[in-house]
C-alpha cells in the first residue's frame, strides 16, 4: 500500500544512523519481520528515487513503524533532517519477510546495519508461544558499526559482538563466535532428550548483511544441514517488481537450472542454497 | 472537455500512458490503483526468446535522474502471450506492446505473433535501448537499418505501429521521415539517453554493462526538443516522453506538438504520478479554456 505517514520522532541511534518513528498504522497492522518499506524522502528534489529500508518494528496496536537506517549518501543523510509532524510517504510493506523458523534454537546474524529486521523478528520470535532461545551475532568494521546491542539484550537476546579491528567484542569476524556457538549448541543438542532437539531443524539461521557475510553463512548452513534464510541488501528503483532493477540469480530447480529473482518481492530473503553467488 | 485520443489508430480514453520498462507488463501496479483509469498500458520490452539482461548492478542514481542497464530483461513473447497478455486485457486498458529483436526478422515474426493475439493495442518497435548490444539503438541510430526494421514489421502486423526513437542521434527528424515513410503509424520520442557513471573510490565504471541509458528529469528539456523537431517534420502523431515528474512536464511535450505523453521513471518514485499528470493536463486545459487535447500544442 501507499501510506503517508506522519513523523513521530527522529533521534541518533549510534554513529552516523537514525531511528525514525513514523505513525503508520496501515503499514504498521500488516508488516511482518524482514520486509521493508520504500520511502520518498521529503527533502529531495521531486524526482528522487524512493530509499528502501527495512522494517525495525512494527506495533499493531499503536500504528508505529520504527526505522532504523545508516547515513550512507545524499537521501539517508536527507531524510535524517525530517521533523516531528512531518509527512513521509512510503510504500509497503515489500518483500516477503522472514518464515518463522520452528527450531529451538535461532542464530540472528546481522551484518552493521543489517540487524535492523533482526530485531522485528527477535521481538515476534519472542513473542510467540513457544519461543525459541535467541543468540544474535553482531558485526562490523568497528565499534560504531555495532547497533542495537543493548536493545537486543533488553529483550532478553543473548547478544555476541564481532569488530574487524577489535574495538568492541571478538577481533575479527562475526562468523568467528558463531561457528563457536554453533559447535556448542548442536552438541547440546545431540544430547538432548527433547523431542523438538532431536529433529534436523534444531537450529535455525536468519542473517541480513553484506553479501560476503551471507555468503559464508550460506555456506555453513548447507555444511551444516541447517535451514538459513539470507536477506539481501540491494539497490532498488521500483520496489515492486516492476523495473527488474534488483534482480538475483538463484537457482530454481533440482537438475541446476537457474533463474533471476526479483529482490524486491521475491525476496529480500532467500534460503540457504538458493543464492548463485558471483 | 474532451481527453480521447487517436494515436495512430490506438484509441486512448485520455492521453496518459506509461514508458516501457517502467511499469512491467502492469501487474504490479494494479495495487495502486486501477489500470483503467489510464489511456493505456505500454509494456515491458518483448523479444522472441527469453533474455536474461545485463549482470550486476544494472541501476543507479544519478542527479536528477536514473542511470539503468537493465538489457530487456523478459520471458519471450510466447510467455508473455500466455502469462501476462490475458491478464492485461482482462483490465479492461489497450495495450502497447513493446518489441524488440536481435535481427530485422525477429522485430517481424514478435510482431506477428503478437498480431495473433487478442488484447494487443499496437506495437512499439524499440529500436533505441541502449543497453543491449546486438539489437536496440543499433537499428535506431542508421536510418536504412531503421527503415528495413520498420518495413519488416510493417508487412507482419495490421496493427498501429509506433516507432520508439532514440535521442542520441544528429538529426532526428530524418529517423522521424524515415519511420512514417515506411508506414509507421506513431512515433514514440524519446527513449533514455546513454550515460554512464564511475566509482571514483573504486575506479572503475558503476554498472556492469560499463554505460546505461539516462532517464528522469534530467533528459525533460531534451525530449521537449525532440518533440518539437518530429512533431513538425511528420504528419503523424508523436507520443512524447521523457523525464516526466509533474503535470507541467507533460503539458510542456504536448505543447511541443505531442498528442499523447508517457510517465517513465516517475512511476518508481510515486506510482500515482500517471493520475497527477491527468489530473493536472485537465486543470491545464480549463485554465486555459481549451477543450480538446490536441488543442493543447502550440504553433511551430
Amino acid at each position: 500500500m501507499q501510506e503517508e505517514t506522519t513523523v513521530l520522532s527522529n533521534e541518533q541511534a549510534g554513529v552516523g544512523c537514525r531511528r525514525l518513528r513514523l505513525g503508520a498504522p496501515g503499514v504498521a497492522s500488516v508488516a511482518r519481520p524482514g520486509q521493508f518499506v520504500h520511502v520518498r524522502v521529503p527533502a529531495l528534489d521531486p524526482g528522487a528515487m524512493r530509499r528502501p529500508i527495512s522494517i525495525c518494528d512494527a506495533d499493531r496496536a499503536s500504528g508505529v513503524l520504527t526505522l532504523l537506517f545508516k547515513l550512507v549518501g545524499r537521501g539517508t543523510e536527507a531524510l535524517a533532517r525530517v521533523a516531528p509532524g512531518d509527512r513521509v510517504d512510503i510504500l509497503g510493506p515489500l518483500g516477503t519477510g522472514f518464515p518463522m523458523p520452528e527450531a529451538a534454537d535461532v542464530a540472528l546474524v546481522g551484518g552493521g546495519y543489517g540487524v535492523a529486521p533482526l530485531y522485528f523478528l527477535a521481538k515476534t520470535l519472542l513473542g510467540a508461544p513457544s519461543a525459541p532461545r535467541i543468540a544474535l551475532f553482531v558485526g562490523g568494521r568497528s565499534a560504531p558499526d555495532i547497533l542495537l546491542a543493548e536493545d537486543f539484550s533488553a529483550l532478553g537476546v543473548d547478544v555476541h559482538v564481532a569488530t574487524q579491528d577489535g574495538s568492541l567484542g571478538a577481533h575479527g569476524l562475526v562468523t568467528a563466535p558463531l561457528d563457536q556457538w554453533l559447535n556448542e549448541t548442536l552438541a547440546d543438542a545431540r544430547h538432548a532428550t527433547d523431542a523438538r532437539h532431536a529433529t534436523d531443524a534444531r537450529v535455525a539461521i536468519c542473517a541480513c548483511g553484506p553479501a560476503p557475510m551471507l555468503r559464508a553463512l550460506d555456506e555453513r548452513a548447507l555444511r551444516l544441514g541447517l535451514p538459513a534464510w539470507l536477506s539481501l541488501d540491494r539497490r532498488m528503483a521500483c520496489g515492486v517488481g516492476a523495473c527488474l532493477g534488483c534482480v538475483q540469480r538463484v537457482r530454481s530447480g533440482r537438475g541446476g537450472e537457474t533463474t533471476l529473482a526479483r529482490v524486491c518481492v521475491d525476496g529480500p530473503m532467500f534460503p540457504a542454497g538458493k543464492i548463485v553467488w558471483d | 472537455m474532451d481527453l480521447s485520443v487517436n494515436l495512430g489508430g490506438l484509441r486512448m480514453a485520455n492521453p496518459v500512458t506509461v514508458a516501457s520498462g517502467t511499469f512491467g507488463f502492469g501487474r504490479e501496479y494494479a495495487e495502486y490503483y486501477d489500470l483503467k483509469r489510464l489511456g493505456a498500458v505500454t509494456c515491458k520490452g518483448i523479444c522472441l526468446e527469453p533474455s536474461p539482461g545485463n549482470p550486476q548492478p544494472r541501476i543507479a542514481e544519478v542527479r536528477a535522474g536514473l542511470l539503468n542497464a537493465i538489457g530487456l530483461q523478459g520471458p519471450g513473447v510466447r510467455e508473455f502471450a500466455r502469462s501476462a497478455l490475458p491478464w492485461l486485457r482482462s483490465q479492461g486498458v489497450p495495450a502497447i506492446c513493446n518489441v524488440w529483436g536481435h535481427t530485422v526478422e525477429e522485430y517481424a515474426e514478435v510482431a506477428r505473433i503478437l498480431s495473433s493475439e487478442e488484447g494487443v493495442g499496437a506495437i512499439e518497435l524499440n529500436v533505441s535501448c541502449p543497453n543491449v548490444h546486438s539489437g536496440g539503438a543499433a537499428f535506431g541510430t542508421d536510418p536504412a537499418t531503421l527503415a528495413s526494421v520498420v518495413r519488416a514489421a510493417r508487412a507482419a502486423t495490421s496493427l498501429p505501429l509506433f516507432v520508439k526513437l532514440a535521442p542520441n542521434v544528429p538529426d532526428i527528424t530524418v529517423f522521424a521521415r524515415v519511420a512514417e515513410s515506411e508506414g509507421a503509424n506513431a512515433l514514440s520520442v524519446t527513449n533514455t539517453m546513454p550515460a554512464m557513471l564511475i566509482d571514483i573510490e573504486r575506479r572503475r565504471p558503476f554498472l556492469a554493462n560499463v554505460q546505461g541509458g539516462l532517464s528522469g528529469p534530467a533528459i525533460h528539456p531534451v525530449a521537449v526538443r525532440l518533440v518539437w523537431q518530429c512533431a513538425a517534420a511528420v504528419k503523424i502523431p508523436v507520443l512524447g516522453m521523457g523525464g516526466i515528474v509533474t503535470s507541467d512536464d507533460a503539458v510542456e511535450l504536448l505543447c511541443a506538438g505531442a498528442s499523447a505523453v508517457a510517465v517513465g521513471t516517475a512511476n518508481f518514485v510515486d506510482p500515482t504520478t500517471p493520475l497527477k499528470v491527468l489530473d493536472g493536463i485537465r486543470d491545464y486545459m480549463v485554465r486555459h479554456g481549451l477543450s480538446s487535447v490536441r488543442e493543447i500544442a502550440i504553433p511551430h
